[in-house]
C-alpha cells in the first residue's frame, strides 16, 4: 500500500517534469510573439522601445533555458506567475475559471457515464437484436461526429430555431457574476453539457457492450443459465458486477478527453471556462497561464486515472496492491 | 428418469464467401439413466461430450440444432420444459472454477443456486450452509472468491451448487479433470453417493480408469454416438462382456493392460460405422451402414458383427 503511494507520487513527479519541459519547448517554439499578441490592434502605435520595455518586463530577452529554469524555480516556491492576458496570478484565474468549467463538465461526464452505461448493458445483453442494432448505429454515428459540429447543430436547434436556450456564454450578457440566479445558469450549461455528454457517450456505449458481450458468452453465464438463471438474472447477478468495473475505469480515464472536449465546446457556446482560457492562453501567448492550465489538467487526469486504479483494486479482489503499479 | 432416443446435433458454420456446411458431433446417440444409477459416459476428449450435458440442459448456443427425442420422467424435453425444469430438476455440475463468477463470493454463489432452485430467502441460505458443511467445506470458505480455492475444493463447491436444490438428475461434466487421485476419488465418491441417496447421475469423462469403479453402467462415445451401453463390470480382463470392438479397445488401452494404441478419431466414416476404418473385424458391411443399436437386458451395442 505504502509502495504503492509511493510509486504513483513518483510517477506524477517525473509526468509533470516531461509534460512542463515538452510543453515549454514546443512554446518556444511558437511562431506566435507574445509582444505581438499582446498588443492586438495597435501595433502601429507601439514603438520599438515600448515593445522592448515589455519584453524586458516579462523576462522574454533572456534565452529560453534560463527563461525555463526560472520559470521553474517559482513553480517549485509554488509561485505560478502571472497571466499576462489577464493580468492575474494564474492560480488565481485557473481557480475561477475552474469552477466554471467543473459544473460543465462534471455534468456532462455523470450523464455520459450513466447513460452510455444503460445503453451499453442493453445493447449487449441483447446482442443481435433491433435493440442492439439501433444503439450501435447510434453510437457508431455519434463516435464519428465532431464536438464543434454537433455544438453548432444544437445552437441551431435550440437557441436559433426553438428559442429555448441562450446562444452563449455562461450568464446572461450584462448581468453581475453574483447576480445570475440558478436557474439561469442551469439554463447557459444545458447545451454545452449535452454537446459535451453526447460526444463522449459513444465510447462509454460500445465498450461497456463489448464487456457485455463477453460477459454473456462466458463460461460462468452459461453455468448461470444451466442453474435456471434467465437473461435478466445474468445481466443483474453477473454481468453488471464484472461490467461497472471497466465502465468505471474507462469514465476516469477518459477525464482527458473530456479536459480536449470541453476546450471545443466551451469554444463553441463561448462560455467562460478553463477550455476558452485554454484557446486564449496559447493563442495569445500567454506562456505562464498556459503552462499553469498544462500542470493542472495534467494533475486532474492523472488524478483521474490513478482513482480509476484505485477503484480496480477495491473492487477487483484478484488484483492486490503490491503488484505491478 | 432420463432417456435420449437418437440425439442429434448439428452446427451450421459459416465457410469462405456464403458457403455453409454442417457439423454433426453428435449423432444418432441413445442412452437412458435410471433413478439411483449413475452412468458414465466415456469418451476421448473433445469428442462433443459436453453437448450432450448442454443439449439435456437446452444451453446449447444458437447456432446448433437438437433432433432426436430427450424424454425426462417419460414426457418430451421441450425447450419450456427445459427452462423449467434446470436448475430444480436438473442440476449440472460444470467442469472446472472457470464456471463460477470470478467476482461474486462462493457462498453467494451457492446461495443464489439455491433460490434458483425455488427455495425463498432464509431457506436459500440455509440451504446453502448445509450443502457447504455436506461437502466439507469450512463456513470461511463461503467468504472467498473462486480464484483463492484449490481445485479440489473448487469441485466440492460446483458440487454444493447443483445439490444445493433437490434436483432428480445430476449432470457431472469431466468431474476428475486437473484433479489428482485423491481429489477425484473424492469427487466421484460424492457422486456416487448422489446416485446412492436415489438420484440419477450421468457422468461425462474421457477417464474410464477413474470412474469404472463408481459406475453402474458404462456408455461408450465414439464419432459422435454411444457404441455400447453395458454394466461396468463387464470392463474386466476377461472381454467378453464388451460386444463392441471399440469398447474392447478403450479397455485395451489403459496403460496397466496392453497399453494397445487407439487411434480414435472424432469424426466416423460419412455413411457407415464411425468405427469402421480403424476397427479390425470391419467389412463391406462396416462401411455401407451405420449399425442400428442391438439391445441386450443390460444395454445395447451398435456393431454388424456383435
Amino acid at each position: 500500500m505504502l509502495s504503492y503511494i509511493l510509486r504513483r507520487a513518483a510517477h506524477l513527479l517525473t509526468l509533470l517534469a516531461a509534460v512542463s519541459i515538452l510543453c515549454f519547448g514546443l512554446v518556444s517554439l511558437s511562431p506566435i510573439d507574445p509582444v505581438d499578441a499582446y498588443v492586438g490592434a495597435d501595433v502601429f502605435k507601439v514603438g520599438p522601445e515600448q515593445r522592448e520595455k515589455i519584453a524586458q518586463r516579462w523576462g522574454l530577452d533572456k534565452p529560453p533555458v534560463e527563461r525555463f529554469t526560472a520559470w521553474a524555480g517559482n513553480m517549485l516556491r509554488g509561485d505560478f506567475g502571472t497571466s499576462a492576458i489577464f493580468n492575474e496570478p494564474v492560480l488565481d484565474v485557473i481557480g475561477k475559471r475552474f469552477m466554471v468549467s467543473l459544473w460543465l463538465m462534471s455534468l456532462a461526464w455523470v450523464l455520459s457515464g450513466l447513460v452510455g452505461f444503460a445503453l451499453g448493458v442493453a445493447a449487449g445483453a441483447m446482442e443481435g437484436t433491433w435493440i442492439d442494432t439501433s444503439i450501435r448505429f447510434y453510437a457508431y454515428l455519434l463516435a464519428g461526429t465532431p464536438t464543434f459540429w454537433l455544438g453548432l447543430l444544437l445552437l441551431i436547434i435550440f437557441s436559433v430555431k426553438l428559442q429555448l436556450t441562450p446562444i452563449c456564454c455562461a450568464a446572461p450578457p450584462g448581468v453581475l457574476p453574483g447576480d445570475v440566479t440558478f436557474w439561469q445558469a442551469v439554463q447557459h450549461l444545458l447545451l454545452p453539457a449535452a454537446t459535451l455528454s453526447i460526444v463522449g457517450i459513444s465510447a462509454v456505449i460500445m465498450h461497456t457492450r463489448q464487456k457485455m458481450t463477453q460477459v454473456m458468452h462466458s463460461d460462468y453465464a452459461l453455468f448461470a443459465r444451466a442453474q435456471g438463471e434467465r437473461t435478466p438474472g445474468i445481466v443483474r447477478h453477473h454481468a453488471v458486477r464484472n461490467v461497472v468495473l471497466p465502465a468505471i475505469t474507462l469514465q476516469f480515464a477518459t477525464l482527458g478527453e473530456l479536459f480536449g472536449g470541453s476546450i471545443l465546446a466551451e469554444q463553441v457556446f463561448s462560455y467562460p471556462g478553463l477550455g476558452r482560457a485554454t484557446v486564449e492562453a496559447g493563442v495569445r501567448g500567454d506562456v505562464p497561464l498556459l503552462l499553469g492550465i498544462v500542470l493542472v489538467s495534467a494533475v486532474f487526469v492523472f488524478a483521474g486515472n490513478t482513482v480509476a486504479d484505485i477503484l480496480y483494486r477495491v473492487v477487483d479482489p484478484r488484483i492486490g496492491w503490491e503488484r505491478a503499479a | 428418469m432420463l432417456r435420449v432416443n437418437d440425439l442429434t446435433i448439428s452446427f451450421t458454420r459459416y465457410g469462405r464467401g456464403v458457403s455453409r456446411d454442417a457439423l454433426k458431433p453428435v449423432c444418432g446417440l441413445n442412452l437412458d439413466v435410471k433413478p439411483g444409477e449413475l452412468l458414465a459416459v466415456i469418451g476421448s476428449s473433445g469428442s462433443g461430450k459436453s453437448l450432450l450435458a448442454h443439449a439435456i440442459l437446452g444451453i446449447l448456443p444458437g447456432n446448433c440444432r437438437v433432433e432426436g427425442g430427450l424424454l425426462f420422467r417419460g414426457e418430451p424435453l421441450t425447450p419450456r420444459r427445459q427452462k423449467a425444469l434446470r436448475g430444480r430438476s436438473i442440476a449440472l455440475i460444470p467442469q472446472s472454477v472457470g464456471f463460477l463468477n470470478p467476482l461474486v463470493r462462493l457462498g453467494g454463489q451457492v446461495r443464489r443456486a439455491a433460490a434458483l432452485s425455488g427455495m425463498a430467502g432464509g431457506q436459500a441460505r440455509h440451504a446453502a450452509d448445509a450443502a457447504f458443511s455436506r461437502y466439507g467445506l469450512a463456513p470461511a470458505v463461503s467468504r472467498y472468491f473462486p480464484h483463492q480455492v484449490s481445485g479440489g475444493m473448487a469441485r466440492r463447491v460446483l458440487s454444493a451448487t447443483a445439490t444445493v436444490g433437490d434436483a432428480d438428475l445430476i449432470i457431472a461434466d469431466e468431474p476428475t479433470t486437473g484433479l489428482h487421485r485423491e481429489a477425484s476419488r473424492e469427487s466421484l465418491g460424492f457422486l456416487r453417493a448422489l446416485a446412492d441417496a436415489g438420484k440419477s447421475v450421468l457422468v461425462i469423462t474421457h477417464d474410464l480408469k477413474a470412474v469404472l469403479p463408481w459406475a453402474d453402467r458404462v456408455a461408450v462415445f465414439h464419432g459422435g454416438t454411444t457404441v455400447e451401453l453395458t454394466a461396468a463390470a463387464n470392463f474386466s480382463n476377461d472381454l467378453s462382456g464388451l460386444r463392441h470392438p471399440y469398447s474392447r479397445a478403450m479397455w485395451m488401452a489403459l496403460p496397466e493392460n496392453e497399453f494397445a494404441a487407439e487411434h480414435a478419431s472424432t469424426q466416423g466414416g460419412e455413411q457407415g460405422c464411425p468405427f469402421s476404418y480403424l476397427c479390425g473385424c470391419s467389412d463391406a458391411a462396416c462401411a455401407a451402414a451405420p449399425p442400428a443399436p442391438v439391445l441386450f437386458e443390460d444395454g445395447f451395442v451398435r456393431c454388424h458383427h456383435a
